[in-house]
């Protein structure tokens, strides 16, 4: 109990010291330069809960086997319950439109946006073991190729949407190639500086991309040639079903539409792990050196993954595109990677369900929690509510970086665990 | 020749950040990713400290800059060990990518941290020292050393003396190198492995908090991301010195740093940082090691 009580003092007087000045203190821009203001009790807050949290740490999560025990359990519950949540998932998710509800179609197109970069980067880090901090570069090709072939040469979506995947998965041979050679934490630098590389093109290269601008006004994807519109052309697919044109939809077309790209990463990722390929990608995960000297050509190996990976980036990088209808380089920043490998990590680097999850808990989550403490707050007329959920966008990516960490530390597999080799000799232990 | 002032100058800042990456990546073999973060938050711990000191009513510069530094060194300090001490050391002996996606979590953290704490707008700042000499004047190219770039550049010698010092001549100095050759031996030899690890770090961010200060100084404006592209360039001149090598990445730095000068004189500054990317991913592909780096034998 005393060495709880001082260890909890001595993390609460680091905290002090890490807290003390950039949260007790704030420099506000004044108008005549900056200006200091104190926040005590901010900083107080935070140093107490480090306080009670550490000495909390002691007294309840410490206490010998109460460790092993929580580790079973949550091992347990997904093995059991993956078998259903998976189709439950997908029922939901095909019947969601029927709801009606544009507010739930849009967050959900969205979510599952993201759920398809998890997939395709899920290849790349989870499958291949290749840690990719660029992922978001092939996503602005597929998104630019897209609106650009479309407003050069006045291609449609269903045209462009498989040139985008095969111009990003170009990109992902290009920048495959030179990396070849690196371990990993040197990969991940150099694909940080290509995404960079990218985006710095993007901003810079005015007379071919529109620089910082943007595209604006790219084509919307047509249903068989007819379009979503509420003019009074005949091509239209309200004019064709006779029925009245509503926005919705399109949002609705749109939603299965990502379900259909995604679904089809989903069915494509699983084939292809049963293949050679898929096995050979899971054994350069393992272990590089042993997988060269079984004969596995490494250089073909590490290609076609970041083809793949890349393939499918373009796909919804087009989608996003068609789907804004406006796209421009501040919607391919670092942010971007580092949320859509935050969601591979926490899904556990492999598993596809659990990118589908960490997805929806990320990105759909705080979402709707957002727009709940808003409700809440316009209904009670409380500040604090409503102040809340203005800042909770800022909070995110804190939110998003202590999950990455914890994750790490707690548990390196990841939720819902499906690092373990599909083939495997004799018996498996999990 | 102006240039060559202003890239030695940028030089030093960069070769300041990237010792701590060397540093790190010698003992422990991971890229620290938070360590662009480290020096942004050193960097705002010195502007919070140089106005606290001005409210204060110390006047004389000088003094403000030495109390200054020994406040964001010192605090930066206890970032890095809490860094540490949070994110990396529960994952000695994980699968590799563990510590490197720990490291961006806690990157992103930081910058976050400091984004909420501080908000979202750049910190500007009167220039402190102001002022220079005129080397020479031909024909109306006038080339000049002002008195800060002097200061920034004889606070990172000063500063890197003493570093030096510290590596080569005291029992902590030791106990690093030691770990630098090979860890576990240091470990079977009596040496708190832990213990000297964490102090790297807190080492390593004491340096990348000066070159917050220098930075500041230099360019009289910061926000919370600044960390990121020179972590990259810093980075970037660790890698070009050759990882692991102490001289090496001050050399490094100072290479990027009139590189990137000369770049954005000569042909365009939009893409400045590309040129800074582009040499990164080239010294990878064919020189690995670096200038002064040895070749690794990968073994199973």
């Amino acid at each position: 109990m005393t060495a709880a009580l001082r260890d909890a003092l001595l993390s609460a007087a680091v905290a002090l010291g890490l807290f003390a000045p950039l949260v007790g203190l704030a420099m506000d821009n004044g108008d005549q330069g900056l200006v200091l203001r104190t926040r005590p009790l901010a900083a107080g807050i935070m140093v107490a809960l480090v306080f009670f949290g550490r000495l909390g740490m002691h007294l309840w999560v410490a206490r010998p086997g109460r460790e092993a025990r929580a580790v079973r359990r949550s091992i347990a519950v997904p093995k059991a319950a993956s078998k259903y949540i998976a189709p439950a998932l997908l029922i939901a998710a095909v019947l969601l439109p029927l709801s009606g509800s544009r507010y739930y179609v849009d967050l959900a197109t969205l979510v599952l946006t993201y759920i398809m970069l998890g997939w395709g980067l899920n290849i790349v880090v989870g499958l291949a073991g290749l840690l990719d901090l660029g992922y978001v570069a092939f996503y602005a090709v597929g998104a630019y190729s897209y609106a650009l072939l479309a407003e050069t040469f006045g291609l449609g979506f269903w045209t462009c949407l498989p040139l985008a995947g095969i111009l990003a998965a170009f990109a992902g041979v290009l920048l495959g190639f030179p990396v070849l050679r690196l371990r990993g934490d040197y990969l991940a630098i150099v694909t940080l500086a290509f995404g960079e590389i990218v985006r710095v093109v993007l901003i810079n290269w005015v007379d071919f991309t529109h620089g910082p601008n943007g595209i604006t006004d790219i084509p919307r994807p047509t249903l068989f040639g007819l379009r979503f519109s509420n003019d009074e052309g005949s091509d239209t697919v309200a004019a064709f079903f006779g029925i009245e044109a509503q926005t919705i939809h399109r949002v609705v077309f749109l939603y299965y539409l990502i379900l259909a790209l995604a679904l089809l990463t989903n069915w494509v990722t699983l084939r292809l792990r049963r293949l050679p390929l898929g096995r050979a990608w899971e054994a350069l995960r393992e272990d590089e050196i042993a997988c060269r000297s079984l004969g596995i050509d490494v250089t073909k190996t590490k290609l076609t993954a970041f083809a793949t990976g890349a393939l499918f980036g373009g796909f919804a990088g087009a989608f996003f595109a068609t789907r804004q209808a406006f796209i421009s380089p501040e919607s391919f920043t670092f942010i971007e990677s580092a949320t859509v490998l935050a969601i591979v990590v926490l899904g556990g680097l492999g598993s596809q369900l659990g990118v589908a999850l960490a997805a929806l808990v990320m990105v759909g989550g705080l979402e709707m929690l957002r727009d709940l403490l808003s409700t809440i707050g316009e209904h009670m007329g409380s500040e604090l509510f409503s102040g809340l959920a203005g800042d909770l966008p800022t909070y995110r990516m804190l939110i998003f970086g202590l999950a990455l960490v914890a994750m790490m530390v707690m548990r390196p597999r990841g939720l819902v665990s499906g690092r373990t080799a599909t083939a495997t000799l004799g018996r498996q232990d999990a | 020749m102006q240039q060559l002032i202003n890239g030695i100058t940028l030089g030093t800042i960069y070769g300041l950040i990237a010792v701590g990456y060397t540093m790190v990546y010698g003992i422990v073999g991971m890229i620290n990713f938070a360590h662009g973060d480290i020096f942004m938050v050193g960097s705002f711990l010195s502007l919070i400290a140089l106005l606290g000191l001005a409210a204060l009513g110390v006047t004389s510069v000088p003094l403000a800059l030495a109390l200054t530094l020994i406040f964001a060194a010192g605090l930066a300090a206890l970032y890095g060990w809490t860094v540490e001490r949070i994110a990396y050391r529960p994952l000695r002996g994980s699968f590799r990518l563990a510590p490197l996606i720990s490291a961006i979590g806690m990157s992103i953290v930081l910058q976050n941290f400091v984004q909420v704490g501080q908000g979202a707008r750049v910190k500007p700042m009167d220039a402190l020292i102001p002022g220079g000499i005129e080397l020479m004047n031909q024909g109306g190219f006038a080339v000049q050393l002002s008195w800060m770039q002097i200061a920034i550049v004889a606070t990172t010698l000063l500063v890197l003396a003493v570093f030096t010092w510290l590596v080569t001549a005291t029992p902590l100095g030791r106990s690093m190198r030691a770990c630098e050759q090979d860890i576990r031996m240091a470990g079977l030899l009596g040496i708190d492995t832990d213990r000297t690890i964490g102090l790297t770090f807190v080492i390593g961010a004491a340096l990348a908090a000066v070159a917050g200060l220098l930075f500041l100084l230099y360019y009289g404006v910061i926000d919370f991301f600044i960390g990121f592209l020179a972590g990259v360039k810093a980075f970037t001149a660790a890698v070009l010195g050759g990882i692991g090598s102490l001289p090496g990445a001050v050399l490094g730095g100072l290479l990027i740093g009139l590189i990137e000068v000369f770049w954005s004189a000569y042909f365009s500054v939009a893409y400045k940082d590309v040129a800074a990317f582009a040499i990164l991913i080239l010294v990878l592909i064919f020189r690995p090691s670096g200038i002064m780096g040895r070749a690794e034998v990968e073994k199973v």
